[in-house]
């Protein structure tokens, strides 16, 4: 066969399987110890507060169940951890262990959902405003500066006294503060891309605006909506968290991490665990997601890898 | 004619102000240019970099609106379609991009990259698009197999290969290429040149071949257009305009280019042109290469010279036959 | 060039604060609440909320509400409170002195702590230093603001008073004219919660900005030329690395003005932010609004310095 004989540059060997972008970012996360070990805890997190019904079923401590024998000292305080209550009971005698994962659920529901819809609409917005420019752009992006430069607790309140405190109102809120860092990221990103030669490229074949902007366009800025996405999740936490604590997010007798706190605050002096268990989960938490995040970035992030190499290299000369 | 343009204009608009925009200037990037192109003919377009020939090739690929003048695909005026109306005429007029780096969308498979305009007119899809695209990839002289890696796991050369079976995939009657091998070291640029030609033959193309580099050209072209600063400068058969330049501006742009015959190369005397290439903001009076004309008298830069027969110059170089 | 430049920002900005105060008043238009029917009381006659409600002017169309209270606002008059009848820049006055101490105070703390971190880190990549400041980031950056305040309460109050060294107070707030050395003893935790939280991304961004800025070609030539390596990190790096830094502080201090109510809550100092909880809560519109305009403001001009000090900066930025 001549043309294989012809083809240049052959340095494409037959025994490497083709790796995409995406498979090296694998391969470069896989040997981050920290971030393994950060995915592995936000997975069992997941699985916890999955769990948490099956979890109560077992030990038999349902989230609202008031254990007034067990749960409560003589003097009407909670119990300290022990072998019943592993987190200790809060102030009514709940299970304080149970509360933690019924949490749980609500906050990693809250936190996923709530970046999932702005990673949505951040996206859409975002392509919309880069790849028209003119007009659009302006608009959306001064919509953007709105949203951006509005004190958030301050919309939220007001969402709150219009809505009030519900589990979609708490969603609403995050998401709604949320889309728009998304969006300018995205918006950045499309400028840049938009003027690649395979845009043109596309347009030359007859491509659709719908198509160059979600075929052509939107996976090549694919790493930095996950990067931003994933590091939203714990923003997103610590929002829930915020205005469960201000009363403004999930209100009792529903179990969130910033209710539950809301609710220590008034025993920290006598109850550390009441305090300290809930405090540790949601930090444990964040904190993962974060590392994950930072692992991720750093994966799909060459530029970060060469400003290291750089770096230790001009470090072995001095 | 399959292809004519006529009088074709570009300015880009400069603009300033704080609160309401307002134009200061013009950038003239081509300034009326008109040529026809036979079918199965090639056009090579040459000229220094900044001179409007990508700009020139956009416009006649729809991907720019144009100023003024007219476009006509196959005797229909296709300037400015609105998108639409413009469709089936991209499925007979496809580009070949400079940058086999940049015109391939890393994050997409080789597959679907060269799929890409099938889908877009809806011609086939399923099995039959698989086959089809693995056909062009060998055609072209890649391996089929290698229908599911990235770009980046192929080599310039083979890049551009890539893009050729996309501009092919559509059996177009008109193949833009926008410098297509300017961007190649020059022992893949020939094999590039001759796929080019072999496809030519096969599939009966029309090219508009644009490049900076003279010798590139004159091999696949049978008629070479020189521009200079948004015009065309000198136009006619391929190997007149190698072997016997009447422009001024063309001698210099040849004596510039390598040549691989010593004996020749000793004939040859080098033209170094003096002073910069004027801005196409404010393009000089008259005849546009005036100010670094060796030949320019004070005619010249009021008069502006026309395109009547091959070069538009005042006194261009006598053919001495 | 640069004059049209600041003036597009400013107009930019006014319009900010348009959109803002207008979507505010449309919001509390369709909030459930009615503050004449709150202030009537559950014994009031429909005549008598009727009556409130006129005399509060609630009974106008909401666009001639909104004029009137822009009109007003162009002769800096915020209004009165719908409850207490007070004048809301009198209110806002007394609100603001806590607020103002408090973000002022953990603005030069998280600025220290996080640029001098960030600094650390970025000249020390990959060392056990630059590990241990950026998991302590994290840490940061995964807090809640509440959960700080709180942790600092039980630790720092709590534990040190149990432990017989009462020299923090728990909470409430003293004016800086009355006790200068109790206004900042008062202080101190809110101020460690604020800072704690902004340092952390304060230390990300200096730490990103400063690594950009160390692999440019003038710092390679810096270096090649033989100057010092402290001079080429803090002369010629961080010089460049601060710019957005300092930005993204223009930006926060704007915010937190409006934005402390977490820290204020925590430690039960008063202010803006817990003013306008109430607010909201009782449906004080005058003083939702003033909260409003005021943070808005806030936001708006501090951006507009920071666009003053871009452009005086950095040249580039006046073609943008």
């Amino acid at each position: 066969m001549t043309l294989t004989e012809i083809r240049p540059g052959a340095v494409t060997s037959q025994g490497i399987a083709g790796r995409g972008p995406w498979q090296l970012a694998w391969r470069r996360i896989r040997t981050d110890r920290v971030a393994m070990v950060s995915g592995l805890v936000v997975i069992l997190l997941c699985a916890l507060a999955l769990a948490a019904p099956l979890i109560a079923a077992w030990n038999g401590h349902g989230p609202d169940d008031q254990f007034r024998d067990t749960g409560i000292t003589a003097q009407g305080l909670p119990v300290p951890p022990n072998g019943e209550f592993w987190f200790g009971t809060d102030r009514l005698g709940r299970d304080l262990f149970i509360r933690v994962l019924y949490g749980a659920r609500v906050s990693l529901l809250v936190g996923v959902v709530a970046t999932g819809l702005a990673a949505l609409v951040g996206v859409v917005v975002g392509l919309l405003a880069g790849y028209y420019g003119g007009v659009v752009d302006t608009v959306l992006s001064r919509l953007m500066d709105v949203v951006l430069s509005f004190p958030y607790l301050i919309f939220a309140i007001a969402v709150v006294s219009i809505a009030g405190p519900s589990l979609s109102a708490t969603i609403g809120v995050i998401a709604f503060y949320s889309w728009a860092a998304i969006a300018r990221v995205v918006r950045g990103q499309t400028l840049s891309v938009k003027e690649r030669e395979y845009v043109d490229a596309a347009r030359s074949m007859g491509a659709g605006d719908f198509r160059i902007m979600f075929v052509d366009i939107l996976p090549n800025l694919l790493a930095p909506v996950i990067v931003l996405t994933t590091l939203l999740v714990p923003a997103a936490i610590v929002f829930e968290s915020t205005l469960s604590y201000l009363g403004l997010g999930i209100v009792p007798p529903t179990p969130s991490w910033g209710n539950l706190l809301s609710e220590a605050q008034g025993f920290y002096r006598v109850a550390y665990w009441y305090l300290g268990f809930p405090a540790a989960t949601l930090l444990v938490t964040t904190l993962a997601f974060n590392l994950v995040g930072d692992g991720i970035r750093d994966a799909l992030d060459p530029r970060m890898e060469r400003l290291f190499s750089r770096r230790r290299r001009t470090r072995k000369g001095a | 004619m399959l292809l004519e343009v006529s009088n074709l204009v570009k300015h880009y608009p400069i603009t300033t102000g704080a609160l309401v925009k307002h134009v200061v200037g013009q950038v003239k990037a081509v300034d009326g240019v008109s040529f026809a192109l036979a079918p199965g003919e090639t056009l090579g377009l040459v000229g220094e970099t900044g001179c409007g020939k990508s700009t020139l090739a956009r416009c006649v690929a729809g991907l720019h609106p144009v100023t003024s003048g007219s476009v006509r695909f196959d005797g229909a005026d296709i300037t400015n379609l609105p998108r639409k109306r413009m469709r089936p005429y991209r499925r007979d007029i496809q580009v070949i991009f400079q940058d086999p780096y940049g015109s391939l969308n890393p994050r997409r498979r080789v597959g679907s990259i060269i799929a890409d305009p099938l889908v877009i007119h809806r011609v086939m899809s399923g099995e039959q698009l698989r086959r089809t695209v693995q056909e062009l990839m060998e055609r072209v002289g890649l391996n089929p197999e290698h229908y599911n890696r990235f770009p980046a796991e192929f080599s310039g050369g083979q890049r551009q290969r890539i893009g050729v079976a996309r501009a092919l995939a559509l059996r177009p009657r008109l193949i833009i290429c926008d410098e297509p091998v300017s961007a190649l070291d020059v022992s893949i640029q020939a094999q590039i040149l001759n796929l080019l030609k072999d496809l030519q033959t096969e599939f009966g193309l029309t090219y508009l071949f644009i490049a900076h580099d003279l010798s590139v050209v004159r091999h696949i072209s049978d008629r070479i257009a020189v521009m200079y600063l948004g015009k065309v400068v000198e136009v006619g058969d391929a190997e007149l305009v190698y072997d016997r330049p009447r422009h001024p501006y063309t001698n210099a742009l040849l004596s510039a280019t390598a040549v691989a015959d010593p004996d020749e190369a000793e004939r040859r005397q080098r033209i170094v042109l003096t002073g910069d290439v004027p801005s196409p903001i404010d393009p000089p009076s008259g005849c546009r290469f005036h100010p670094r004309c060796p030949r320019a008298q004070e005619v010249c830069s009021s008069v502006e010279p026309q395109l009547e027969g091959s070069a538009a110059c005042h006194f261009p170089i006598e053919v001495v036959v | 060039m640069l004059r049209a430049f600041l003036l597009r920002r400013a107009l930019l900005g006014l319009l900010v604060l348009w959109l803002v105060t207008l979507g505010t008043f449309l919001l509390f238009f369709v909030a459930p609440s009615d503050p004449a029917r709150t202030l009537a009381g559950r014994q009031a006659t429909p005549e008598q909320v009727e009556l409130i409600r006129h005399n509060l002017g609630l009974d106008r169309p909401t666009l001639v509400q909104y004029l009137d209270y822009l009109g007003r606002l162009l002769h800096g008059d915020l209004g009165q409170s719908y409850f207490s009848g007070e004048s809301v820049g009198k209110l806002l006055a007394a609100d603001f002195p806590p607020t103002f101490s408090l973000v002022l105070g953990g603005a030069v703390l998280w600025f220290t702590l996080g640029v001098g971190a960030g600094v650390l880190s970025a000249t020390r990549v990959r060392s056990l230093m630059d590990r241990g400041l950026t998991l302590l980031a994290l840490a940061g950056v995964s807090m809640p603001t509440f959960v700080v305040g709180l942790l600092l309460l039980y630790f720092l109050f709590f534990q040190l008073t149990m432990a017989g060294v009462p020299i923090l107070p728990p909470d409430s707030y003293v004016p800086f004219s009355q006790n200068p050395a109790e206004w900042a003893r008062h202080l101190i935790l809110p101020w460690i919660t604020l800072a704690t939280v902004q340092a952390a991304s304060y230390a990300r961004l200096t730490r990103g900005s400063m690594l950009d800025v160390l692999g440019e070609d003038y710092i390679r030539t810096a270096r090649a030329k033989g100057v010092p390596e402290r001079r080429v990190i803090y002369r010629h790096g961080l010089r460049a690395a601060l710019t957005p830094v300092v930005t993204q502080l223009g930006v926060d201090v704007g915010t937190l003005i409006g934005g402390v109510v977490v820290t204020e809550s925590v430690f039960g100092l008063g202010g803006v932010g817990q003013a306008v909880v109430q607010a909201f809560v009782s449906g004080d519109l005058p003083v939702i609004m003033g909260v409003v305009t005021l943070a808005t403001t806030a936001v708006v001009v501090a951006n507009l310095l920071v666009d003053v000090a871009y452009g005086l900066l950095d040249p580039r930025i006046r073609l943008a």
